[in-house]
């Protein structure tokens, strides 16, 4: 039961063969079990997540079911959720219980799913290993020893040691596809604009994306069905005509122009990442695909003008943690600014702190235009990089991360380093592309290797289409990690 | 460019986060770090090209100035760290 699809799940619940209820039962014992050793989870919460089950069991009692009706989903501890402790990482929030739902939480509360708990994350989504979360790292089912990636890793933990069906994430450099990718499972970062904002604690506004992870491309396609759609509440959200994001599925690859950008293929990308890569990109061949070399020359750029763009805007939404309204508030202090000033230097880590003083010193006077501005015109040309690429295929293929995942600690003393991990993810994300990780084999220590596919706007449907022919032809998706006791 | 201590005070001060002296300079050589990588992409031309915000350019949606939400204070207090009356307790402002 626990390796099912949402596809499997969903029939075996409207031939009630299991109930909503007893499969959320299922899942919080193995969550009760497990969650010592991954630390994918920050708050479980069984009786909301059974009050959830059992209206679900009645919606399907009275065949009012969806597809995701009476499925337990992980959310990202970065979604607020009405009665539910929501605390995006961090000691600022470790206090807040959201008195809202969040767009994203609303649209999975309509659809009958259960929420199974909220899962462990970076600080502020601001990391790639989950090493800056308040509440400890959690661990890569693969091997304990090593990172499970970040900022969405509580997720990608929580799906490969089936702990839940599939999670939720958040993507601002590369924060579902690179822990997908190191946790050898899928996740897909939709279209900007696509997925609410709403309700989706801020870290840099103009990048922030939701997204789903799980086990397969399938799965993905029915949680975007559920996930997406415009939110007037969310000032960049888009207004567009709902669409199936499982329609185009099985559809044959024949054909399929594959742009492979050589500088993703260059120095940096260890070798066997890149000999599973390799491997994949012949499957795809055999799958009736071709491969054509494109060129992305800004692309080296990318993590410069990500490093002004994301820190400047998190200063600036960073700004409303004052220990005023809700939130952490220093236990003693002087006046009113020696109570903000106490509040957010005991209530942030060390990582928010980095990123807010990168953000307050690019946007200070006389430094906006040298920086904010000029990172914003770089980011045009990146995204222009992308447009003319475009012209010679239909979606990219390169690695999701330099390397397999790395070990606990490995980086987490050398924030440069550490930043270079979403070196492949961030372009995708300055040009507000879709981009997705799937699961194409294992590298050293036998760790997982992602693939990064990245389409152009609005493609979803048909890169979840090359992930799922991909995942017909081969089985990566389907592997646990052998110690998880199923 | 080159940062130092005093702007490392400076930048934290306006960002209402504290860095003690033992922390300075620390501090100032990791963004010293971060600032290099950045610096890096002063080098392209960027004289005729317009800053993008969104991808699809899209221009700000307005909507009618009407009450939308309804009275929700006492469940938005429940999380505040004091309240009383309704109102938010801070420090004194004004003596």
């Amino acid at each position: 039961m626990f390796n099912a699809s949402l596809k499997q799940l969903s029939i075996q619940l409207a031939d009630k063969k299991v109930s909503s209820v007893e499969l959320t039962k299922e899942y919080l014992q193995r969550i009760k079990t497990l969650n010592a050793e991954y630390n994918a989870f920050i708050t479980v919460n069984e009786e909301l997540s059974l009050a959830q089950a059992q209206l679900a069991d009645q919606m399907i009692a009275s065949g009012q079911a969806g597809t995701l009706t009476g499925i337990p989903i992980a959310q990202k501890d970065i979604f607020c959720a009405k009665d539910w402790l929501t605390t995006c990482g961090s000691k600022m929030l470790s206090n807040f219980v959201s008195p809202y739902d969040a767009g994203v939480i609303e649209r999975f509360n309509q659809a009958g799913a259960v929420n199974i708990g909220k899962t462990n994350m970076d600080e502020f989504a601001m990391g790639s290993s989950n090493e800056t979360s308040f509440y400890g790292p959690v661990r890569n089912p693969w091997d304990v020893a090593a990172v499970p990636g970040g900022s969405s890793g509580g997720s990608a933990s929580a799906v490969a040691a089936r702990l839940a069906p599939a999670a939720t994430g958040t993507d601002t450099g590369g924060s579902i596809r690179q822990p997908a990718a190191l946790c050898g499972i899928s996740g897909i970062k939709p279209t900007y604009g696509l997925v609410s904002r709403y309700g989706m604690i801020a870290f840099a506004s103009s990048l922030d994306q939701g997204g789903p992870m799980a086990k397969s491309a399938e799965d993905l396609a029915l949680m975007l069905n559920v996930m997406t759609g415009f939110d007037a509440r969310d000032s960049t959200s888009l207004q567009r005509d709902e669409e199936d994001y499982a329609r185009d599925l099985e559809k044959p690859l024949l054909g399929l122009r594959i742009g492979l950008p050589k500088e993703y293929f260059a120095k940096g990308m260890s070798p066997d990442v890149e000999r599973a890569v390799e491997q994949a990109l012949n499957e795809y061949r055999q799958l009736g695909a071709e491969t054509v070399e494109v060129s992305l020359p800004n692309s080296s750029l990318s993590i410069p003008v990500y490093y002004v763009l994301a820190p400047a805007e998190a200063s600036s939404n960073l700004s409303r943690f004052d220990g005023v309204r809700y939130g952490y508030r220093a236990k003693s202090y002087g006046d009113l600014n020696d109570m903000y000033r106490k509040s957010r230097t005991q209530g942030f880590g060390a990582e928010v702190k980095r990123r807010i003083l990168i953000g307050t010193y690019v946007l200070s006077h006389g430094y906006y235009d040298a920086y904010y501005i000029k990172a914003q015109k770089v980011r045009r040309l990146i995204a222009q990089d992308f447009a003319d690429a475009f012209k010679q295929c239909d979606i990219m293929m390169g690695p999701t991360s330099p390397t397999v995942a790395f070990d606990i600690g490995e980086k987490s003393s050398d924030p440069i380093q550490m930043y270079l991990s979403d070196i492949y993810t961030s372009a995708a994300s300055l040009a507000g592309l879709p981009g997705m990780s799937i699961p194409v084999g294992f590298g050293d220590k036998n760790r997982p290797v992602g693939l990064h596919i990245i389409g152009n706007y609005f493609t979803e449907a048909k890169m979840l289409n090359a992930a799922h022919q991909y995942q017909q032809a081969t089985d990566w998706h389907q592997q646990a990690p052998g110690n998880i006791g199923i | 460019m080159t940062l130092s201590a005093n702007d490392v005070k400076a930048i934290a001060d306006l960002a209402y986060i504290e860095v003690n002296e033992g922390e300075v300079q620390a501090t100032l050589s990791q963004l010293t770090d971060i600032f290099d990588l950045i610096e890096t992409m002063q080098a392209v031309d960027t004289s005729s090209v317009e800053p993008m915000s969104h991808a699809q350019d899209v221009a700000q949606r307005l909507r009618e100035d009407e009450v939308t939400e309804s009275d929700q204070r006492e469940s938005n207090q429940s999380v505040a760290p004091q309240v009383e009356a309704g109102l938010y307790l801070v420090p004194k402002v004004i003596e």
